[in-house]
């Protein structure tokens, strides 16, 4: 690679035509080259299988062995009605929803309590740092081992909680099922929103929190008044980030609840598989999954457009 | 796929170099004030910290008890309890080794396309003037808005069925290969170093691949010791694709035989408790030993010290 870039050099060089060359690909066309992978991949692993999404879920489209001549009819809308005259399927929206509204707002809370805690602390800085990172770098799936049996039927939080323990107990208990779920996600992937606080927090003008203390704010205030607009684009992107996780949920109903009790923690992701995959039906399967993301750009606009300030 | 997982190293990096700075002295006014607040501070932390921990520590609980004791007094390990056979238990329905092997084969191959088409676009976008340079960046950062659910189903019907990759390591590895968020990371940081440096090099003669490999990427060695640490992360814990790819039991990631021994196989063995601990420990302890060896990549870069020196 490197002798073939020397001779177009020296040609360069000596040839009064490579100024065209220059205009035509710029002054180092390498560039080009080293991203040449970069781009095929595009090509290949986003773009032509979103082109791909859309077009199967406007077909009637299904599994064919491989090599054999079927052809798949459009079908308009079809396989968004059938998916959406399915009971589960709202419910599953609706699920992934009560999950949001538990899940978002206690992650910004509890992310930004920690983060402006732990910029502040002198001591074990090491120690509280790696902790608090610990889940979130641990697989979901071994974590999970761990939850299923602290919220099982006589698992350890039932033990503790004795006679106030709900029955039916946590995983199986169409009302609880879903929260539990969204405070386990919202505690597996906290540390990395204290991360990005962290960072933020460092973007703070420290003289403003001097302001504040010259002006008798105390620190309640002053986390108010000074930290809380101060972090805000970072508060924007703990929302957006969160939201997107939270719309991809499978991993966590699929091994806490399998999506029960009667589908009450069933989410969009979980029945994509079921009915994409397991039931061969990849057309409704990809409709359901336009929806979804539909679905949360509106949510991300709406969310940046309320709580990302207007001069950002 | 687009995890904002290489973020956090960028992120971290600047948080780092101002935490450092000691707190002003209390003024005395606020001095008691500032006594009770950092109290609370230190409570709020240390719930935390328990929070956070006490999952970890129930695990490890869990995979050494001979007979299950799910109780608060199962919370201190009994001696008499004390037992490895968990572990045995779980290898004798998914073989462990063979689990680590491909999460490790996974998670490698994963690695290296990151790392070697990521530098090279990286160092294109930041160092090298080339057509095309501005709408290449501008979809590095499209791509990061494609979310997974709206290409689940095709990249399953593409690379399952149509290219007949399932049970493939080739197959489990493709839509990981390229992370734009490392894209945008080591773009940053090619980006830090002075101009003056590449100018120099390239007036000695040096050519742009021997450029990038013996000026550039010994001066970003720490940054992507972070890049690689949070990348790995990625496809060790994955599950949901190799999940989707892979339905042959020697081909699978441990994350994937793991959740298919706690969905199905844990129940009907005698102590399900001990074997799904002692199964998550074995997934677990890789990534938290690398990352509590390599903690302090996490909150540092020396990108200075090259650059200075």
């Amino acid at each position: 690679m490197s002798a073939a870039v020397g001779t177009r050099r020296t040609q360069e060089r000596a040839n009064p035509e490579a100024g065209l060359k220059h205009r035509l690909l710029g002054k180092n066309p390498l560039g080009l080259l080293f991203s040449a992978p970069y781009l095929v991949f595009v090509l290949a692993v986003f773009a032509a299988p979103v082109v791909y999404a859309v077009w199967i879920a406007f077909h009637d489209f299904f599994f064919a062995a491989p090599g054999a001549d079927v052809s798949y009819p459009f079908v308009g809308f079809a396989n968004f009605v059938y998916a959406f005259s399915n009971a589960q399927v709202v419910q599953s929206f609706g699920n992934v929803g009560v999950f949001l509204l538990i899940n978002v707002p206690l992650t910004v809370v509890l992310s930004l309590l920690l983060a402006s805690a732990l910029n502040k602390v002198l001591h074990a800085r090491v120690f509280l740092r790696v902790s608090f990172y610990l889940p979130y770098i641990t697989a979901s799936v071994a974590l999970v081992g761990v939850w299923l049996f602290l919220f099982g039927g006589d698992g350890l939080v039932n033990n503790l909680l004795g006679p106030l323990a709900p029955n039916p107990s946590w995983l199986v208990n169409q009302g609880l099922a879903m929260p539990v779920i969204a405070v386990y996600v919202t505690w597996k992937q906290l540390g990395f929103y204290i991360l990005l606080y962290l960072a933020a927090l460092q973007n703070v003008p420290k003289d403003l929190y001097e302001q504040a203390s010259t002006d008798g704010a105390n620190a309640v205030r002053q986390f108010f008044s000074v930290t809380v607009p101060g972090v805000r684009p970072a508060t924007l992107l703990v929302l957006l980030v969160s939201t997107v996780t939270g719309a991809n949920l499978f991993t966590e109903p699929y091994l806490l609840t399998g999506g029960g009790p009667n589908g009450s923690s069933n989410t969009p992701v979980y029945l994509m598989y079921q009915l994409g995959v397991e039931q061969g039906l990849p057309d409704v399967a990809s409709a359901i999954g336009l929806v979804l993301v539909v679905a949360v750009l509106v949510i991300a606009y709406l969310q940046n457009r309320f709580a990302g300030g207007r001069n950002e | 796929m687009t995890r904002p997982l290489v973020q956090e190293g960028a992120a971290a990096v600047g948080s780092e170099a101002s935490a450092r700075q000691a707190p002003a002295a209390p003024r005395p006014r606020a001095r008691r004030r500032s006594k009770g607040t950092a109290t609370l501070r230190g409570v709020v932390l240390g719930i935390g910290a328990v929070a956070f921990l006490f999952p970890f520590y129930y695990m490890v609980v869990g995979s050494l008890q001979r007979t299950p004791d799910q109780t608060l007094s199962g919370l201190v390990p009994d001696p008499g309890n004390l037992t490895l056979e968990n572990f045995a238990a779980v290898n004798s329905r998914i073989s462990l080794l063979t689990g680590l092997l491909n999460s490790g084969l996974f998670t490698g191959g994963v690695l290296l396309c990151t790392v070697v088409f990521g530098v090279l676009v990286g160092y294109a976008l930041a160092v090298l003037e080339w057509r095309g340079r501005g709408a290449t960046f501008a979809l590095v950062l499209l791509v990061q808005v494609i979310p997974f659910q709206l290409l689940q189903i095709p990249l399953y019907v593409l690379i399952a069925r149509d290219y007949g990759l399932a049970d493939n390591l080739l197959g489990m590895i493709l839509p990981f290969a390229i992370n734009s968020t490392a894209v945008i990371v080591f773009r940053q940081y090619f980006l830090q170093v002075p101009r003056e440096m590449f100018e120099a090099a390239r007036i000695d003669g040096a050519r742009e691949v021997r450029l990038l490999w013996s000026v550039a990427i010994p001066l970003v060695r720490p940054a992507m010791v972070t890049a690689l640490l949070l990348t790995f992360i990625g496809p060790w814990n994955e599950f949901l694709w190799p999940f989707l790819i892979t339905k042959q039991a020697d081909k699978q990631p441990l994350a994937v035989s793991l959740a298919n021994y706690i969905s199905a196989v844990a129940s009907s063995t005698a102590n399900p408790f001990g074997a799904v601990t002692a199964g998550a420990l074995v997934l677990a302890v890789p990534v938290i030993v690398l990352f509590i060896v390599f903690q302090r990549y996490f909150v540092s870069s020396d990108i200075g010290s090259g650059v200075k020196g």
